[in-house]
C-alpha cells in the first residue's frame, strides 16, 4: 500500500511537471490587442488528482493479481476464451446485415464504410507486420498509390472502377516490390526508418508534381461508382439503378452499395490471407518473422518471400486507396499523412501481430470509439489516449496475442503469445 | 570411399585475422566425419564457409551431389539448402512460436511451394496441393517418430524441453531431403542417456543414405560413431585420421585431447 502511494505520489508530480506551465497558464488576446495571462490551476489540481488515483489503483489492481498466482488464467481470459469461437461470426452477421438493421441511418453506415476502410488496411498491413514481421511505418503510401491510381485512371482515360481496382492494386504492388528491394538488408529501426522515409516520399511527390497530381489542391470530381454499369442518379432517369430495380431514387442505395463493396474487399482481403497462412507462402512468411537465419539453412528465399509479403500487403492497401477515391470524390496529400500510417499501424500492434479477429476489433474500437467521443471535444484525444494505455497494460500483445497453428495432427491448441516472436526485421 | 563433399584449401579472413587457414579434406558418402578443435580453433567458421553464411576467403567447397559436382562457395545459402545441404545450429533455432509439425512442413517449404504453384493457384484451390501437403505430413511423421517426437507434434517448438529441441532441429535439417546434414555440436548439453540415442539417430540417418559431418567436444560421442576425425587448431588442419589414429596423433593430444599426466602441457598449447 505503501510502495502504491509512493508509485502514485510520483505519477502525479510528473504530471504536475507536465500541466503546471501546459495547462496552468494560458495566454488571452485582451482588450486593445495585449495578451493577457489567464491562470487555471484549478485544471492542474484535476489532472494531477486524476493521474494520482489512476495510477494508484493500478498499482493496487497489480499488486492483487500478482498476489492471485502468476500464469493463472484470469477471468478475462476465461470469458475471451468462451466467448471466442461465437465472436468472429457475430462481428460478420452484424457486418453483413447492418445496413438492415433498426436506428442504423446514413451517418452510420457512413462511419461503418470508414471502420472497414481501416479494417481492411489493418488487415492488408497485418501481413507485412504482423505475419513477416516487417517493420513498415509508410503503409499509407499504398493507400496513396492506389487512390492516385484510379483517380488519374478515371479521370484521364474514362475507365471504370471495375477496371481500375485491379490495376491500382498492381500498381500498388509494384510500389511494395519496389521499396522492398532496397529494404532487403535493413532490419529493425532500420527498416522502419526507410519505410517512414518512403511514406514521405510519395506523399512529397504527389504534393509538388502539380501537373500530373494537382499538387496541393489534389484531384476532384472523380467519378463515383455505377452498379455494374448502372449510375445511382437522383433523377431516377432511364438506366439508372433506381429506375432498373423499379426503386424509388434516394441517396442512401449509393451509401449502401458502398457499404458492400468495402465489406467484400475487406472479406476478400482476409479470405487471401487466412487461405495463404495455411500454405507455404503464408509458413514461410511466419517462419522468417520467427527466425531469418534459420530460413536460409532450410533453402527458403528470403528476397522471394520479403518481396511477396510486401507486394501482397501493398497490393491490399492499394484496393483500399482506389475505394477511398471513389467513396470521397475527392483525394489530396492531405489525406495520406504520416498519421494515417500511425494509426493503421496502431490498429495491428493494438489488435495482436498476426490475428485477424484482434486486428478487426481493434480497428472498430479505434475508429468507431474515436467517433464516438467526438462530443467531448478536446477531451477526446486524453480519453482516446487513456483507453490506448489501458488496453496495452491489460494485454501487452495486444487484444488477441495468441497465434493458432496452421495445422495439427490432433487438435489445435492455441500458441502462447510468450513463445511468438514479434519480428525484428 | 566416394567423397560427398571436398574441401580444397578453403581459407577464411575476417579483416587481419584468419579464422580458418587452407583446410583441405573429404568428407565421405555414407560416412560420419567429425571436426574437433579447442574453441576458437575455426570449426563453426568452417561450418558456415560450407553451409553459405560465410563466402571463402580463398579455396572451393565441392558437393559430388547425385546431380555432379556442385562448387558450393558462389552459392547463396539458400541455393545450398536447396543442394541438399542441411544443417542446424550451435544455438538452437527453432521456429519458437511455431508447433513442431509446423517446423518440420516449412523444412519442405520448396517442395511445397512448387506445388502450389507459387502460391497464386493454392489461394484459387487449383493444384496438387492438398495431395503435396499430405504428402509432406507424411515425411513430417515420419521424421517425428524417428526423433521420438510425435506425441509433441502439436506442442510449440519453444515449449519444448532442451534435448527434444535438439533432436527436432534434427529433424527439421531432416526433412529437407539433404545428402549431407551438418550438425554443429549436437550433444551439447545433453545427458549420457540422451547422447546415446542420439549416436543411434545419427547411426541411423546414415543407414538411410545422408552422410553426416558433425562438430563436437564430447569425445565419447566422437571416438564412438565417426568413421573420420578432422582437427583443426588456430584455424589450421593438424590431423585427418580415422578415431584411433587421432587419438594417438601426438599434436593432436598436445593440442587437443590431453593426457591425464600431461595437462600443464596441454593448457600451455590451449592458451
Amino acid at each position: 500500500m505503501i510502495a502504491a502511494l509512493r508509485e502514485a505520489a510520483i505519477a502525479a508530480a510528473v504530471a504536475f511537471g507536465l500541466f503546471v506551465l501546459l495547462v496552468g497558464l494560458k495566454t488571452e488576446p485582451g482588450s486593445a490587442g495585449t495578451l493577457i495571462l489567464r491562470e487555471r490551476f484549478g485544471d492542474v489540481a484535476l489532472l494531477c488528482g486524476l493521474v494520482f488515483t489512476g495510477r494508484l489503483l493500478m498499482a493496487l489492481w497489480r499488486a492483487r493479481r500478482a498476489a492471485v498466482e502468476p500464469g493463472a488464467p484470469t477471468r478475462l481470459a476465461a470469458l475471451t476464451g468462451r466467448l471466442g469461437p461465437w465472436l468472429a461470426p457475430a462481428l460478420l452477421a452484424t457486418a453483413l446485415l447492418l445496413p438492415w438493421l433498426p436506428g442504423i441511418g446514413r451517418s452510420e453506415l457512413d462511419l461503418g464504410i470508414l471502420v472497414l476502410t481501416y479494417v481492411m488496411l489493418g488487415w492488408g498491413l497485418n501481413i507485412v507486420v504482423g505475419l513477416a514481421g516487417l517493420l513498415d511505418l509508410g503503409y499509407v503510401a499504398f493507400y496513396a498509390v492506389g487512390a492516385y491510381a484510379y483517380a488519374l485512371l478515371a479521370e484521364n482515360f474514362g475507365l471504370s472502377f471495375w477496371i481500375c481496382l485491379p490495376l491500382a492494386g498492381i500498381l500498388a504492388a509494384f510500389w511494395g516490390v519496389l521499396l522492398g528491394f532496397p529494404v532487403l538488408r535493413l532490419r529493425g529501426d532500420y527498416l522502419a526508418i526507410v519505410t517512414l522515409a518512403f511514406g514521405e516520399i510519395i506523399r512529397v511527390v504527389l504534393v509538388n508534381w502539380t501537373e500530373l497530381t494537382g499538387g496541393p489542391n489534389g484531384i476532384s470530381g472523380i467519378p463515383r461508382p455505377s452498379f455494374f454499369g448502372l449510375p445511382f442518379s437522383m433523377g431516377g432517369e432511364e438506366g439508372s439503378f433506381a429506375a432498373v430495380f423499379g426503386l424509388e431514387p434516394s441517396p442512401s442505395h449509393r451509401v449502401i452499395f458502398l457499404y458492400y463493396l468495402i465489406l467484400c474487399l475487406a472479406l476478400l482481403t482476409n479470405w487471401v490471407t487466412l487461405r495463404l497462412r495455411r500454405q507455404p507462402l503464408g509458413r514461410a512468411w511466419e517462419a522468417m518473422r520467427e527466425d531469418e537465419i534459420a530460413c536460409r539453412a532450410l533453402g527458403i528465399n528470403l528476397t522471394a518471400t520479403k518481396l511477396s509479403a510486401f507486394a501482397l500487403g501493398a497490393m491490399f492497401g492499394g484496393f483500399a486507396g482506389a475505394f477511398f477515391a471513389t467513396r470521397q470524390a475527392f483525394i489530396s496529400p492531405e489525406s495520406f499523412t504520416f498519421i494515417e500510417s500511425a494509426i493503421i499501424l496502431a490498429i495491428v500492434v493494438l489488435g495482436g501481430l498476426g490475428s485477424q479477429l484482434g486486428v478487426a476489433i481493434a480497428a472498430i474500437v479505434m475508429i468507431g470509439g474515436f467517433e464516438l467521443f467526438r462530443e467531448f471535444d478536446e477531451w477526446r484525444m486524453l480519453i482516446f489516449g487513456g483507453v490506448m494505455v489501458a488496453i496495452m497494460v491489460l494485454r501487452p500483445r495486444g487484444l488477441v496475442g495468441t497465434r493458432t497453428p496452421t495445422i495439427a495432427l490432433g487438435e489445435r491448441r492455441k500458441i502462447s503469445a510468450a513463445l511468438v516472436q514479434e519480428g525484428r526485421g | 570411399m566416394s567423397p560427398i563433399l571436398e574441401l580444397r584449401g578453403v581459407t577464411m579472413r575476417f579483416g587481419g585475422l584468419t579464422a580458418v587457414k587452407d583446410v583441405s579434406f573429404a568428407a565421405g558418402k555414407g560416412e560420419i566425419t567429425a571436426i574437433i578443435g579447442p574453441n576458437g580453433a575455426g570449426k563453426t567458421t568452417l561450418f558456415n564457409c560450407i553451409t553459405g553464411f560465410y563466402r571463402p576467403t580463398e579455396g572451393e567447397v565441392l558437393l559430388h551431389g547425385a546431380a555432379g559436382i556442385t562448387p558450393l562457395q558462389r552459392l547463396p545459402d539458400h541455393r545450398i539448402a536447396q543442394a541438399g545441404v542441411a544443417r542446424t545450429f550451435q544455438n538452437i533455432r527453432l521456429f519458437a512460436g511455431m508447433t513442431a509439425l509446423e517446423n518440420l512442413l516449412i523444412a519442405q517449404h520448396n517442395r511445397l511451394m512448387a506445388a502450389t504453384g507459387f502460391g497464386i493457384g493454392a489461394v484459387l484451390g487449383l493444384s496438387r496441393y492438398p495431395a503435396a501437403e499430405r504428402q509432406a505430413v507424411a515425411q513430417a511423421r515420419h521424421w517425428l517418430a524417428a526423433t521420438d517426437l510425435l506425441d509433441r507434434a502439436d506442442d510449440p517448438a519453444g515449449a519444448l524441453p532442451y534435448g527434444q529441441q535438439r533432436r527436432l532441429e534434427i529433424a527439421r535439417a531432416m526433412c529437407t531431403d539433404p545428402q549431407l546434414l551438418c550438425l554443429d555440436e549436437p550433444a551439447a548439453g545433453l545427458n549420457p542417456r540422451e547422447s546415446e540415442a542420439l549416436a543411434d539417430l545419427l547411426r541411423r540417418i546414415l543407414a538411410a543414405g545422408t552422410a553426416i559431418l558433425l562438430i563436437e567436444h564430447d569425445m565419447h560421442v566422437v571416438m564412438r560413431i565417426s568413421d573420420r576425425v578432422v582437427v583443426l587448431d588456430h584455424g589450421s588442419m593438424i590431423a585427418n585420421d580415422t578415431p584411433a589414429a587421432v587419438r594417438a596423433d601426438p599434436r593432436v593430444i598436445a593440442a587437443y585431447l590431453g593426457e591425464a599426466d600431461d595437462e600443464e602441457s596441454a593448457a600451455g598449447a590451449a592458451a
